[in-house]
């Protein structure tokens, strides 16, 4: 049972890291929303395997809350606003795919060299989901970086939260208040977004940062 | 007994260059000097190999700076470079035997190429710094002399400036890094230095540093090669054979010696940096090689790559060798030594072929040659030979190097230290990358240079060039040859120098059935280069004779099919930059910011349409330009102290001696 | 002794009659799933004797290489393909190339294909060289990153230990499957099937391989031909071995083992070839200067199979 939990939990948690690396690859907003789906999807069943592991039922429920929030009601809310804000665009991308590509492999390298030296007291398990979880975080940051649509830096936000969560129930589970409340404040602040994308888009008739950058009026 | 065989081998060198001086103006000269320097590189070579027992053996003389004298050394090491570079000069002197007819003027080249053969070899055997920097200047200054033969041409002139510059620096750095390990006992002996008590991790770096600034620049390692491609094509052919494919040795022997040998047990981090830089060094040259349509430009580059290789696997022998890793250690090093091998071989080979059409057709730009297999035939083949071996393909020599650096690179895993454990597979992947690229920039050379139909009347009208280049050329293939097939015997020549430098070695290679090569025992990976040509042979033959009972054999001529729409004009033929258009589109435009510009004219507007390139060299714009604007500020702002008026001379003298004065108060 | 050179030349022989087979049988599967009845599967046989039996035509301008390289390219290629385990492990020279040199074999044989490509002087075999050029140029980076990760899990890069340690080790692992999918993505854009190069058609827009070929007749093509049908052969064996090397005869194993080795082998080809019949029809093929983000996808694919097997082997 030893080997297989972590070979089970290994191809999950790797699996995770490849699916944010394909969200990072996406450059076309319905295939963004279908890769983000994929991503929760993913997780969901990575945190499912953690509570079969760790004997820790308060873990399916977590897994349920991200399979029924990321997985279906945020991919919704995010298909509704892209018909809304008539937003069918492609996502302009700051810099060339390759170079972001090849810039996440080293933010991968780099949370590998930081994190696994560092854990080095914990159980393997944990030390390895940890590893993955910074990867997944750091990659959603590059995401929210390198994007120039609104949109695509919401998915970015909920990818970095999606590595959060299996930080937090790698290392041996948390409170499902804790889940429960950062769930919440996640849902909250994407319903402020979308009130305000809305906003922003009746005002200026684009989303785009760039746009919104220049009719600003440029640097400061 | 060979190292005062080599010795006099050297000082008979020198002695030939003044006789060339002597003999100058006559034709017989040029050959007899040529005659004269094969048969001192063969004696020199026959010392380097004659078996000498474990002991390295040395002398000194008593030439030189009163306090030091002059010592020697042959040791395992230098053995092998020597032979190298014999090898190297006896083919290029051979050669030179029919090329040197050509020359116009050969008395500005035979006085300095016995000196060059001289000064290499004395820098291989030198065994205290004076003598070494003595001999490397000598190895700089007379390959100068060689660069400027033709100085009418003004490329020549500024290749020749630039390379005087570099060489200087790089002499420069070298003498640092000698004044910082003798200390401030001025004990320049290698031998004392040897014994010497290890300095500060912090002396060390900077040994390291100015070991690759100076060895690194002469060798040709990325940020500091701009001078080779200006250089090697510059010089005659020969000379340009020796440059790229023996000078360089010798500066990569110059960094073995100081950072193996003198430096004492290495640091983890010693490794980094010929590690990144050999990776960036082999990718840069050879996407640089890629879109060069001058041939000789493209082998320079050529060789930057291939340098690039041989210091990746010196940094794994250094990483392996600080972690204590004896038997992955010797392999790197193995690897090293053996491409350094293989590459003065083949690139000499090059570097001869592309001179012998260059005399044949008067052309360099591979844009204005072509079909030269039919006007060339042997030198086409011997040329394709060399591309093969090049390209790193089984059966031949090239393939042997990069499968022992591949075997190097995929024992990395067990580094303790995370920083390499990353850092080699990136490197793995560069060199899989340049080894690829290598192969493509050789198919353009060979295809647009002597396949297809001639672009220009030069190149159809050009003639097979003499026997005793053809001879020499042979020569280099046939030991290109021999390298791949039975790579075994060179490896356990290798050995001994392994054992010294890195403490370990591969397992003896001469025993191994079927001559094959197994230098990881435990992973039982092997190659034997001897069955795989065989195989080859076996399935050639095999399928030519089933096709002949099979099948039929007629054939007729006709013109190409070209789907339908021949063209007789050379012109719709790929050019080498249609060639290099994929690359120069996906690679090229991140490492060269390489953009193509069409300019179409409007529609009625009967003026033709133009196709440009346009190719930044981000090394000279984003190293070199800021370097030279800002010595040019600084030099314009000192000029004003030219122009100063008398008391502006007088004040400046007060202000120093007061600024002085004020320095001695304050200092406790 | 006699047995064991048997077997290898039984190997030998092996490859070079079912490469033809393993053709066939791909293209009969894309005609069916395309609704049409398609050739039969032994017409790759009938072509290559028609092939051998016509005329060869050579252009005025053609050397020496261009009449030696169809030689050169089938040598190379069917040393390669004999030297990957088919239904046996071990074989008596096995040990001559792993399979970085099997690697370089297959880049010789495109080496001289794309100088025959280059040797009449026409644009069409100028354009099939130089991508072909470019693709390998970036496939080969892709390829060592999958050969450091099968060789970091196996411990050498000889096949037979490769296929030796999946067979005594199997457990799930993610950097093999990653290693999987770059190599099925290496393997389609060295044979030029769908979606890098349309192996059908003779039109510009989709000639890689065609290009080069494209003055050859007679005996000359039918040579050309079977050794890209061996390249196919080769690369669906080496998935096979790799990956899923059930069915090998163990080193030193009797008539019995090896030939229930080679029934496993053929049914490894015909489900290899009834996948890639299926995948081929399923997408388009995408133009060539997206080809370099597909192979940087397989590079993408080694390189965090790396990471990932770093990571699982250091704790």
């Amino acid at each position: 049972m030893g080997t297989l939990a972590f070979d089970v939990a290994h191809l999950f948690a790797g699996g995770l890291v490849l699916v944010s690396f394909v969200l990072l690859y996406q450059d076309r907003m319905t295939g963004l929303i279908n890769i983000f789906t994929l991503h929760a999807i993913v997780l969901s069943l990575s945190v499912a395997w953690q509570a079969y592991v760790q004997h820790a039922p308060h873990l399916y429920l977590t897994a349920a809350i991200a399979i029924l929030f990321k997985a279906v009601v945020i991919p919704l809310g995010l298909r509704r606003i892209m018909v809304r804000l008539r937003i069918h665009r492609d996502i302009e991308v700051v810099g060339g795919v390759g170079a972001t590509m090849l810039l996440g492999i080293c933010l991968v390298a780099l949370s590998l060299v930081v994190m696994l030296p560092a854990t080095a007291a914990a159980a393997p398990l944990a030390r390895e989901d940890l590893a993955f979880a910074l990867s997944v975080v750091l990659l959603g940051l590059l995401m929210m970086v390198t994007r120039r649509n609104a949109i695509s830096q919401v998915v970015g936000f909920m990818s970095l939260e999606n590595g959060l969560i299996l930080a937090a129930t790698g290392a041996k589970g948390m409170p499902l208040v804790v889940e429960i409340s950062v769930a919440f404040s996640v849902l909250i602040a994407f319903i402020v977004i979308g009130i305000f994308l809305f906003r922003i888009r009746e005002r200026f008739d684009t989303v785009d940062i760039q746009e919104l950058d220049r009719v600003r009026g440029g640097r400061r | 007994m060979p190292l005062t065989l080599a010795l006099c081998s050297i000082a008979a060198l020198l002695c030939v260059g003044a006789l060339a001086v002597a003999l100058a103006q006559s034709l017989a000269a040029s050959r007899v000097v040529y005659a004269l320097c094969l048969g001192l590189s063969l004696i020199l070579f026959a010392a380097a190999v004659t078996p000498r027992g474990a002991a390295a053996l040395s002398t000194a003389l008593p030439l030189g700076l009163p306090w030091i004298g002059a010592h020697f050394r042959l040791d395992a090491l230098s053995a092998f470079f020597m032979a190298v570079v014999n090898l190297g000069g006896a083919a290029a002197s051979l050669y030179a035997i029919g090329y040197g007819a050509h020359e116009k003027h050969p008395s500005r080249i035979l006085p300095f190429f016995p000196v060059f053969l001289a000064g290499m070899n004395l820098v291989l055997l030198a065994d205290d710094a004076f003598a070494f920097l003595v001999a490397w200047e000598f190895m700089s200054l007379s390959s100068w002399a060689l660069v400027m033969a033709h100085h009418q041409d003004a490329e020549n002139r500024r290749a020749g400036y630039v390379y005087l510059l570099m060489a200087s620096f790089g002499t420069l750095a070298l003498l640092m890094a000698f004044g910082l390990l003798a200390g401030s006992a001025g004990a320049y002996a290698f031998a004392d230095i040897r014994e010497a008590a290890r300095g500060s991790p912090w002396t060390c770096g900077l040994v390291l540093a100015l070991a690759i600034l100076g060895a690194g620049s002469k060798a040709g390692l990325a940020p500091l090669h701009i001078w080779l491609p200006l250089a090697h094509p510059a010089a005659p052919s020969q000379v340009s054979a020796l440059m790229s494919g023996v000078m360089t040795k010798v500066a990569v022997y110059g960094f073995i010696r100081i950072v193996f040998d003198l430096l004492g047990a290495p640091e983890f981090w010693w490794s980094m940096a010929p590690l990144t830089l050999g990776a960036i060094t082999a990718m840069l040259g050879i996407l640089s090689a890629t879109i060069q349509s001058d041939l000789k430009k493209l082998l320079a580059y050529s060789t930057i790559e291939n340098i690039g290789v041989v210091f990746v696997a010196l940094g794994l022998a250094l990483a392996f060798k600080s972690n204590g890793m004896a038997l992955p250690a010797a392999l790197a090093f193995t690897a090293a030594l053996f491409h350094v091998f293989n590459h003065a071989l083949f690139k000499s080979l090059l570097f001869l072929g592309a001179g012998a059409v260059q005399s044949a057709t008067g052309e360099r730009d591979i844009e204005r040659l072509g079909g030269l297999i039919h006007a060339m035939p042997r030198t086409a083949f011997l040329f394709l030979g060399a591309c093969v071996a090049i390209s790193a393909l089984p059966p031949l020599n090239g393939f042997v190097s990069e499968w022992l650096v591949f075997q190097a690179i995929l024992l990395s895993p067990s580094l303790p230290q995370w920083s390499l454990k990353l850092l080699v597979p990136a490197v793995g992947v560069a060199l899989a990358l340049s080894a690829a690229l290598c192969a493509g920039c050789f198919v353009r050379a060979f295809g647009v240079a002597f396949l297809g139909r001639a672009r220009s009347l030069a190149a159809k009208t050009a003639q097979e060039t003499d026997p005793w280049s053809l001879a020499a050329m042979s020569g280099l293939l046939a030991l290109c040859l021999l390298a791949g097939l039975v790579p075994s015997y060179l490896i356990d020549t290798i050995t001994p120098a392994a054992k010294l430098f890195v403490g370990g070695h591969v397992p003896t290679q001469g025993g191994i059935p079927w001559l094959s090569i197994a230098p990881i025992a435990e992973s039982r990976s092997s190659y034997n280069g001897l069955l795989v040509f065989l195989f080859m042979a076996f399935s050639a033959f095999f399928a030519a004779w089933i096709v002949r009972v099979f099948g039929s054999t007629a054939l007729r001529r006709g013109p190409a099919w070209d789907c339908g729409y021949p063209d007789q004009s050379p012109a719709t033929q790929y050019t080498g930059s249609s060639f290099a258009q994929p690359i120069r589109r996906t690679l090229g435009s991140v490492a060269f910011v390489a953009r193509d510009h069409l300019d179409m004219p409007a529609p009625g507007d009967t003026r033709p349409a133009r196709f440009g390139v346009e190719i930044h060299d981000r090394v000279w714009e984003g190293l070199y330009a800021p370097i030279l604007r800002a010595v040019d500020f600084c030099a314009e702002q000192l000029d004003r102290t030219h122009y100063l008026t008398i008391q502006g001379y007088l004040g400046l003298v007060f202000a120093t001696l007061v600024a002085l004065l004020l320095a001695i108060a304050i200092w406790p | 002794m006699i047995f064991d050179l048997a077997a290898q030349a039984a190997q030998m022989i092996l490859v070079l009659s079912l490469a033809p087979l393993l053709l066939g049988f791909t293209r009969k599967v894309k005609a069916r799933l395309l609704r049409r009845r398609g050739a039969p599967a032994l017409q790759p046989y009938r072509d290559l004797l028609r092939l051998m039996r016509k005329e060869v035509v050579l252009a005025d301008d053609a050397s020496w290489l261009f009449r030696c390289a169809p030689y050169l390219i089938f040598a190379a290629t069917w040393v390669a393909a004999a030297l990957v385990p088919t239904f046996a492990t071990g074989l008596t020279f096995s040990w001559s190339a792993d399979l970085i040199a099997i690697t370089a074999l297959l880049g010789s044989a495109r080496f001289f294909l794309a100088l025959a490509g280059m040797d009449v002087g026409t644009s069409f075999g100028g354009i099939g060289a130089s991508r072909e050029t470019m693709f390998a140029s970036l496939a080969e980076p892709a390829m060592i990153m999958i050969v450091f990760v099968v060789a970091l899990i196996a411990g050498s890069t000889q096949l037979s230990e490769i296929a030796f340690h999946m067979l005594s080790h199997t457990e799930l692992r993610v950097s093999y499957g990653l290693a999987l999918i770059g190599l099925v993505i290496v393997a389609i854009a060295e044979n030029g099937r769908i979606p890098v190069d349309n192996p059908a058609t003779h039109l510009e827009l989709t000639m890689v391989h065609e290009a080069m070929a494209l003055e050859y007749s007679g005996r000359h093509l039918a040579v050309i031909e079977l050794a890209a049908a061996l390249k196919l052969l080769l690369y669906v064996s080496l998935i096979a071995c790799i990956f899923a090397p059930w069915g090998l005869a163990p080193h030193g194993a009797d008539l019995r083992a090896m030939a229930f080795g080679a029934l496993a082998y053929v049914a490894k080809l015909a489900v290899g070839g009834f996948l890639l019949a299926l995948f081929e029809v399923s997408t388009a093929k995408m133009r060539v200067f997206r080809v370099p983000d597909f192979l940087g996808a397989a590079l993408m694919l080694g390189l965090l199979g790396t990471l990932l097997l770093f990571v699982s082997r250091s704790l």
